[in-house]
């Protein structure tokens, strides 16, 4: 199969990218592992109404407009397709291998662009590994495709504005939030403070984060702030979570719970811009790698460019009009379209940009993840895959091991099946700061095909 | 199954529920489930165990990133149970360690 203009991610930037595309004539394949449009944050944007996604989902209205927009544009779309693997140029065409779970294929395309979206940063505690734990993130992709709701009601620990949008969602729709355990650290507060003029300038966003924690507060949810360490307790044998744990003032205090979700913000999903071997940015407020993109989105690898949150973390919106300048910048690459007509109808999405983007040093600053959560204790479980511990990870650093790649040789972190994933970004801080460095310094791991595992029999059918 | 039932009255898009068999037992579970959203209804706790440790496991991410809810689907062993969507009659089972090589 071949195509002009290859979109990888059915979110809000590859929904637009396609759009965006396919009427500037464009042949354009949206390709995207989930089943239906929406990525993550519009998740089941076509089979929900609007009311059933909550007040609290104040631009789902948005994401119901760009689905429109997509199915009407003409792209060719594939759901339920995995990307394990994508080349560099040859020929003037990039190979992008896929799968669809039971066959791999390839695709050729003139120009890719990668739009993966974020993942919650994982930060290992102990016991999180635990059945009866998981992200906050997980629960409400649960309760946007099928009103899933924590039965007996669940503690929510960490700190980041999905928390309390997810805690008022389950409110309203009659669902038990049983507290919060908000780990922001107070001096955020005054951090954020100096971009205060930014939030001003989107003061919607204020007004909408301060009302959904009001909500939360006005259904007598306990909110237990300034939480510095949290862990989970499973029961005899480990089989289920028990209770939480969690320090305030130095001070220890135990609940017992039935479910704890973890939130700790949301981080750029690198992987395919890692695989490709783009140059990466080290963030050291929002302490994530990023691709090094331009104004138009382009990587440092000739015909892929990155939208959206997998190229920094800009929100919903902001990703929709990075998606579309990628796809003009496609378009004017391709000769549909000249650099005059490109610049012309990139200036009101630049315009709209400028509306969206100031807030965030003030959000950055005011969620910057709590320091000492960065770092876990020697016994807790980094990588979940392998069962390699914090320890483990220091004692390569000891033996002289300066990077990610050389610890993963001695410990088989992050060689299990996420391939990386949940323990990367967590490996990168813990070595960093053993070694009294930048993360930046020292790197994350090598991304290698294939980015998901894939069976012998998947790949035969190439052969076809 | 009273928990999701109260959640989805009222609502005709989400309201359809159909049978499948989780570690050999029928239960009903939302049309829109996944796999790993449809063992998580029927309470069974954890859905595989860690090949490396032993460990009892259930899904953390729902969004394909983490690998933790590794399902044996209709036959086929590790499966990301969250990325599969749930079908009529679908047999759904724990993965205990790694996959056979078959």
């Amino acid at each position: 199969m071949s195509c002009d203009f290859l979109v990888i991610g059915a979110g809000p930037a590859g929904m637009a990218a396609a759009a965006t595309a396919a009427r500037l004539g464009l042949s354009t394949l949206l390709v995207d592992e989930q089943p239906a449009p929406g990525g993550q944050i519009y998740r089941a944007v076509e089979s929900r109404s609007e009311t059933a996604a909550g007040v609290s989902q104040v631009d789902w209205e948005s994401g119901v407009a760009l689905a429109k927009e997509f199915r009407a544009a003409g792209a060719a779309y594939q759901p339920g397709t995995q990307v394990w693997q994508m080349e560099k140029e040859q020929e003037k065409k990039r190979k992008v291998y896929v799968t669809d779970g039971v066959k791999a294929s390839c695709i050729e395309a003139r120009r890719v662009l990668i739009a993966a979206g974020a993942m919650e940063r994982p930060v290992p505690i102990p016991g999180w590994t635990l059945p009866g734990v998981m992200t906050v993130g997980a629960a409400q992709i649960l309760y946007k495709t099928s009103h899933w709701m924590p039965p007996g009601g669940a503690w929510i620990a960490g700190s980041g504005p999905l928390l309390w949008l997810y805690a008022a969602q389950v409110l309203e729709a009659g669902g038990k939030i049983t507290g919060i355990l908000d780990t922001t650290p107070a001096a955020n507060y005054l951090h954020a403070l100096r971009h205060g003029v930014g939030a001003l300038r989107n003061l919607s966003y204020v007004h909408r984060g301060r009302a959904l924690q009001q909500r939360v507060r006005a259904a007598g949810v306990p909110v237990i702030k300034n939480v510095t360490a949290l862990k989970a307790q499973g029961t005899n044998g480990n089989s289920q979570l028990a209770s939480v744990r969690y320090c305030v003032n130095d001070q220890w205090r135990e609940k017992p719970a039935s479910m704890l979700l973890l939130h700790h913000g949301v981080v750029p999903n690198v992987q395919a811009t890692l695989s490709l071997d783009a140059a990466h940015r080290w963030d050291d407020v929002q302490r994530c790698f990023a691709p090094v993109v331009d104004l138009w989105g382009d990587t440092s690898v000739e015909g892929y460019a990155a939208a959206g949150d997998c190229a920094g973390i800009v929100g919903a919106e902001a990703s929709a009009v990075q998606g579309r300048l990628a796809a003009l910048e496609a378009a004017r690459a391709l000769g549909s379209i000249d650099e005059a007509q490109r610049n012309m109808r990139a200036a009101p999405l630049r315009q709209q940009l400028t509306r969206h983007l100031p807030i965030r040093p003030f959000l950055d600053q005011l969620f910057a993840p709590r320091e000492n959560l960065l770092l876990p204790h020697d016994d807790v479980l980094v990588c979940r895959c392998e069962s390699i511990t914090a320890r483990q990870i220091r004692d390569t650093v000891a033996l002289g091991c300066r990077g990610p790649n050389q610890m993963k040789a001695f410990t088989r972190c992050g060689m299990g099946p996420c391939q990386g994933r949940m323990c990367g970004l967590a490996a990168a801080e813990i070595i960093a700061h053993a070694r009294g460095v930048s993360a930046g310094d020292v790197g994350v791991f090598n991304v290698r095909p294939p980015l998901k595992p894939i069976s012998i029999g998947e790949l035969a059918a190439l052969a076809d | 199954m009273a928990t999701s039932r109260r959640f989805t009255a009222g609502d005709l898009t989400l309201s359809e529920m159909i049978t499948v068999y989780i570690e050999g037992k029928p239960v009903d579970v939302n049309v829109n489930d996944s796999a790993a959203a449809a063992a998580l209804r029927a309470g069974i706790g954890y859905t595989r165990t860690s090949p490396v440790s032993g460990e009892k496991r259930a899904p953390y991410c729902m969004m394909g990133v983490c690998f933790e809810c590794l399902m044996v689907i209709d036959g086929v062993a590790s499966r990301q149970a969250c990325m599969i969507k749930v079908q009529p009659g679908m047999r759904i089972k724990r993965q205990l360690g790694a996959r056979e090589l078959s």
